[in-house]
């Protein structure tokens, strides 16, 4: 009950804090994504060209460093890895590539859902599916491995590396690059964006929100309180929304978004389906390796190097919709993740 | 008593082995998990599936008891 209770709370937050951040200066919808993100934070490291949209933005590294200090403070830190990491890497890379054919990851799948957007709602329904197969998959065996104990020095790294990136923002900001125009040159006050990272990454910690996981225990275990916590986000979002007169209900003109509903299906359906065998979507995994989690700081570094190729090489869509190339990638990494899936498959004896 | 080790497995693995033995009618078993995380899963599951469930705590864990109710 407590736990149901906690994730209705801390998905309500984040529903304020997403409205909010497009109140202080967000692009519309963009409270939080966590693809976008780290494309802007690729962009800025100079990993791609794309010039409107490079921008650090501080609520990545106040997600990593949330998760990461409010696991310390609960002992619940746990340095480990070794599951994988170059598959992780590579399913990662594709999870990104299909979440900037649609345009958003499941964060704001959701977030443009509450604010009218239906291309989201058909993305939802590809996101669905990616996770039903995904978890059929799971059901007959497929396993990345186990996972070992490592150095608290192997488990920090990543949390460090954040710690660093901050630095680099508030006091040495020339060193990286930053948009004058488009999604990259919109944000909220970097202090309040860096407050609003830590309180969503303290939170995802403690509820173990997950918007991957909520569809995928429902579908795999009956199970519906993960899925309380995405609810909860919707519901506060829509309201806000509607309160503040930015709900518009429609397919077209809804603001970074394309109509082709095709490729919204099949690139979010590439999300869920990755973000499945992954264990956790964009935002868990963040989340897990600030917690100590080196698998998933890999998966990040893959993210990272998804959404750079992506822009380097035109695979991400814009307003007018998917590319040749972007239709092109995502279809690869059905093929890739499925090749890998099989590859993996545990067989079904016990030792 | 069947021991499911779901140590160093990824979400929701061990909930899915879990979920396998439990398919086969057993009723009494120990669940070995690592994380916080798969411990609260295992054990939400298993209570879901009317069984009691009481932890220990490990050197590298918890071990969970899981008796059919």
């Amino acid at each position: 009950m407590q736990e149901k209770r906690n994730l209705i709370v801390a998905g309500s937050f984040f529903g304020i804090i997403a409205v909010g951040l497009v109140a202080l200066g967000n692009p519309a919808n963009m409270g939080f994504c966590i693809a976008c993100f780290y494309r802007d934070l690729a962009g800025s490291l100079g990993l791609h060209a794309a010039a409107p949209v490079q921008y650090a933005r501080p609520e990545i590294m106040g997600l990593i460093l949330g998760s990461f200090l409010i696991s310390i403070i609960k002992g619940e830190f746990n340095s480990r890895g070794g599951s994988s990491p170059v598959l992780r890497f590579i399913i990662a890379f594709f999870v990104m590539i299909g979440a900037l054919v649609f345009l958003g990851c499941p964060f704001r799948m959701i977030l443009r859902l509450a604010g009218g957007d239906l291309n989201a709602l058909v993305g939802l329904v590809g996101f669905a599916a990616g996770i039903g197969v995904g978890g059929i998959l799971l059901n007959k065996g497929f396993s990345l491995g186990r996972s070992y104990s490592q150095s608290r020095a192997e488990g920090s790294a990543f949390s460090m590396a954040a710690f660093v990136l901050v630095g680099i923002v508030l006091f040495l900001p020339m060193l990286l690059k930053a948009s004058t125009s488009g999604p990259g040159s919109q944000h909220a006050p970097i202090l309040l964006s860096l407050l609003a990272g830590l309180i969503v990454g303290s939170l995802a910690q403690r509820t173990r929100l997950c918007m991957a996981g909520g569809i995928r225990d429902l579908f795999l275990f009956k199970d519906p309180t993960l899925l309380l916590g995405s609810a909860a986000v919707l519901v506060t979002a829509f309201i806000l929304n509607l309160a503040t007169g930015s709900f518009k209900l429609g397919f077209i003109g809804q603001p970074i978004a394309h109509t082709q509903w095709l490729w919204n299906f099949l690139g979010m359906g590439l999300v869920g389906y990755g973000s499945v065998l992954l264990g956790g979507c964009p935002l868990r995994q963040t989340i897990l390796a600030g917690e100590g989690n080196s698998d998933s700081a890999v998966t990040v570094l893959g993210f990272l190097a998804g959404a750079a190729v992506s822009h380097n090489f035109g695979l991400a869509s814009s307003a007018q919709g998917a590319t040749t190339a972007g239709k092109i990638a995502t279809l690869i990494g059905f093929t890739v993740i499925t090749l890998i899936a099989f590859a993996v498959m545990r067989k079904q004896t016990r030792s | 008593m069947q021991i499911v080790d779901t140590r160093g497995l990824s979400c929701p693995q061990p909930v899915i082995e879990t979920k396998k033995v439990i398919d086969t009618k057993e009723t009494e078993l120990q669940v070995l998990v690592d994380t916080i995380a798969a411990k609260e899963n295992v054990s939400r599951y298993a209570k879901a599936a009317k069984f009691s469930v009481s932890d220990t705590k490990t050197e590298y864990g918890w071990a969970l008891e899981l008796k059919k109710l």
